[in-house]
């Protein structure tokens, strides 16, 4: 009896450990996705001539990356054999990859070869925080792309990331001009008529935007799903940033207006009433939703548009290109396939985009080289993935090319040419405003007047507890005197 | 033999000592040294900017300042204990009722394991997951609202409503923790002397009688007990709020505790100004416990407690 008793207590205290173990690593660890084991790789690339690490570690905030990557990279097997390919993901919401990644960066140094960081993504907003620092090299001098590389992007997305020393310190493959979304099937009901001409002309200014929200009302639809739908259409026209030289948060007017604006569109019953990413907005936009529009730019209508548009997800890896038959009855009657459809809207605006970074003590920096130059600067891969995703490829050439091509349209947006739109909207991006605090600030203003638009506090008090999150956010930034 | 010798003289006093040595061990790295570097980092201001530390500089009492007058460290005080008391008062009046019913022998209620088991699950659940599903549940477009909308009336922005926020995390923190309750206050009312209920029966007391002026003052260490814990649980609650207001406190920050409020300077690495609040929160439940302990047991000066002690003079049970 006894024991079996010392037998019991052990059971319980080793049960009690591993649990501890196990809860200590859960809290720890963000979760890490192990790579496909069973990726075929049919050709070795005759590389690396050094000795490369053995872990290709890339951090981002979603899976985006990750899903072109598989296709594009590793499964063309241009991964040599032997290296593993780690993926960390964390979210982004409320800074929390930035905090997971700026932990990782400043232990880079002690952290075991296999654990460096080689590549990380970065979003528009903070861009600049990891440009001006040393975590992050020179795309051209130490990771060794030529400028005949990068000649094809889209100027505005190399200047984003250019230090204050000039060096270029990250690639993307993507540029991110906005567009607006609608419904073909709600247009043809409001203003009669699906064609995205005449939606353009009825649409073309704020004030006739109005207007058809107020026509879109009368017939029970709403204009917008959510409050901050329209804001980057603002926030990424501003005229200064956020932050000054004195660390002090500038609202600027552009933003002032949203708050009008979405304030006006909420009292009068325009939008519904959601926030941004949560799931009465993603409903809004699938066979359900009663929604006119969403603002979407380039990685919006492929990556969360068509997802949200289909009633049953599409078959892991199918694409346009892999299988168009397949694709095309996978897509056919699926949710509101097709009902969509893109047009410049009322402003010219651009909202988000990723760039690739190599960290500084990478230990894989021929493989970084290979990843940039096919993702971000082979026309042919760009182009691939445009004509597969939808997504808007950061080579002016090959955009301009598919612009102009009859042939080429989009299935999913019922046979629209949108590169045409998204080429044309891409030559007025500017993005000379943005700060290293856009992120923080951008999410604390949604978040802080959300009460005011529903109503549950005034004005001054939406703006005080916006204050407050920012400046619990950045110990280092002030209120405006 | 020299040990034979000794023999009378032995003491086994070192043993206790050495075995005692791992607890204090673990005690000071895990709770002494923490404490005392939270203290010494309430006085400096020390944060991240980015990806430059800036600090630490030393600032004296300049945290504590900013803290005490410069921030709304009264309105998280006041949600936080709003909370607790909405979610308190149901739970010890629903876990006494139900601690009277499983204790009492005439009711002869049946499948009382089972009842105590589901009682007690909610706690068993992570809180983490427990908030996840009431965010599901109760979201704009969640199973509720469609009930509602299926019965014909308007759907509600549970959370976009003070009340309903404060409400439900509440509900869930009594939900969680009425169990746990019930098992201590069962605990309590089994202690009690059958022959003393019995006496009071004879005497002919009602059985709310009986519950006033013999149950209630026999538990009361443990009604204290509760209380306590509670309180000090409540204004630790975090987990809760933080899932269900995906970390934004609710509407205009009226769900914000203290601890949620704490948590977001710890998230910017704000370490002189999370010192100076953690060392604020300290003293203030250490005040707290202090005060409601001496002034409930001292009150106490009844039979019971001088009956425990003649108990324990003789040699107790």
């Amino acid at each position: 009896m006894k024991g079996f008793r010392r037998v019991i207590a052990l059971m319980l205290v080793l049960m009690m450990s591993v649990s501890l173990i196990a809860c200590g690593k859960d809290a720890g660890e963000p979760a890490t996705t192990p790579p496909d084991q069973d990726e075929p790789s049919p050709e070795p690339t005759p590389e690396p001539k050094q000795e490369e690490g053995k872990v290709l570690n890339i951090w981002g905030w979603n899976d985006e990356f990750q899903g072109l990557f598989k296709d594009y990279f590793e499964g063309k097997g241009k991964v040599p054999d032997g290296v593993e390919v780690k993926f960390t993901i964390v979210p982004n919401d409320d800074n929390a990859y930035q905090n997971a990644l700026d932990e990782a960066l400043l232990n880079q140094e002690n952290a075991a070869a296999d654990e460096k960081i080689d590549l990380f993504l970065v979003e528009a907003d903070y861009a600049l925080k990891y440009v001006d620092s040393d975590y992050t090299l020179d795309i051209i001098k130490d990771v060794g792309l030529t400028q005949e590389d990068i000649a094809g992007q889209y100027k505005y997305t190399q200047e984003i990331v250019t230090d204050s020393k000039g060096a270029i310190k990250g690639t993307s493959w993507q540029a991110t001009p906005g567009l607006f979304a609608y419904r073909r099937s709600i247009a043809k009901d409001v203003l009669g008529t699906d064609d995205p001409a005449e939606v353009q002309k009825a649409l073309s200014t704020w004030e006739d935007f109005y207007d058809v929200a107020e026509k879109a009302h009368a017939k029970g639809y709403k204009m917008l799903s959510g409050y901050d739908d329209s804001y980057r259409t603002f926030s990424n026209n501003v005229s200064q940033p956020w932050v000054d030289s004195e660390k002090r948060i500038i609202i600027d007017d552009n933003i002032l207006k949203w708050i009008e604006q979405t304030k006006e569109f909420t009292d009068k019953g325009y939008n519904n009433k959601t926030s941004l990413w949560d799931d009465a907005w993603a409903a809004d936009q699938g066979p359900g939703g009663k929604v006119f529009g969403f603002f979407y730019s380039t990685w919006g209508i492929n990556f969360t548009l068509l997802g949200n548009a289909l009633e049953t997800p599409l078959p892991d890896g199918l694409t346009a290109t892999s299988d168009p038959e397949a694709y095309k009855e996978a897509t056919t009657g699926n949710g509101i396939f097709g009902d969509y459809a893109v047009i410049e809207g009322p402003q010219n605006y651009y909202w988000g985009g990723s760039w690739l970074c190599a960290a500084a003590g990478s230990d894989n920096l021929e493989l970084v080289q290979e990843i940039m130059r096919t993702m971000t600067c082979d026309p042919e891969t760009l182009i691939t993935i445009t004509k597969d995703r939808q997504d808007f490829t950061n080579n002016i050439e090959a955009m301009e090319t598919l612009a102009n091509d009859d042939n080429f349209a989009s299935a999913f947006l019922g046979g629209q040419n949108h590169i045409k739109l998204f080429a044309e909207s891409a030559k007025g991006i500017d993005m000379s405003n943005i700060s290293p605090y856009d992120q923080g600030l951008n999410e604390g203003i949604q978040t802080a007047f959300r009460d005011y638009f529903n109503g549950t506090v005034d004005y001054d008090t939406a703006l005080d507890n916006f204050y407050k999150a920012a400046i619990e956010k950045y110990p280092e930034l002030k209120r405006p005197d | 033999m020299k040990g034979s010798k000794k023999a009378k003289s032995i003491s086994y006093a070192k043993w206790g000592y050495i075995f005692l040595i791992p607890f204090f061990l673990i005690y000071i790295i895990f709770f002494m040294i923490p404490v005392f570097s939270t203290f010494y980092n309430s006085f400096f201001e020390n944060y991240m900017s980015g990806l430059t530390q800036i600090g630490p500089n030393f600032v004296g009492l300049e945290n504590y300042k900013t803290i005490l007058f410069d921030s709304d460290l009264p309105k998280y005080a006041y949600n936080t204990l709003l909370i607790w008391i909405v979610g308190f008062i149901p739970q010890i009046v629903v876990s006494m009722v139900l601690a009277l019913w499983f204790t009492n022998a005439r009711l002869k209620l049946r499948f009382t394991g089972f009842f105590k088991t589901v009682i007690y699950m909610p706690n068993l659940i992570m809180a983490a997951a427990f908030s996840m599903l009431f965010w599901a549940l109760f979201s704009d477009i969640g199973p509720i609202n469609n009930f509602l909308v299926a019965m014909g009336h308007e759907p509600i922005s549970f959370f976009q409503n003070i009340n309903a926020t404060r409400g439900l995390i509440a509900l869930m923190n009594f939900l969680m923790w009425f169990g746990n309750t019930t098992i201590l206050l069962m605990a309590g009312v089994m202690g009690i002397d059958e022959s003393v209920l019995e006496a009071a029966q004879i005497d002919g007391a009602s059985s709310w009688k009986t519950f006033w002026h013999v149950t209630l003052p026999s538990i009361k260490p443990i009604i204290v007990y509760v209380f306590l814990t509670s309180l000090i649980g409540g204004i630790q609650m975090f987990d809760v709020p933080q899932i269900l207001t995906n970390g934004s406190g609710g509407p205009d920050r009226t769900s914000m505790t203290m601890i949620m409020y704490l948590n977001k300077h710890l998230f910017s690495k704000n370490y002189g100004l999370a010192g100076a609040l953690s060392v604020i929160l300290f003293i203030v439940t250490a005040i707290l416990s202090f005060i409601i302990y001496r002034n409930l047991m001292e009150r106490d000066s009844s039979w019971e407690t001088r009956r425990s002690k003649q108990a324990i003079k003789g040699g107790g049970k």
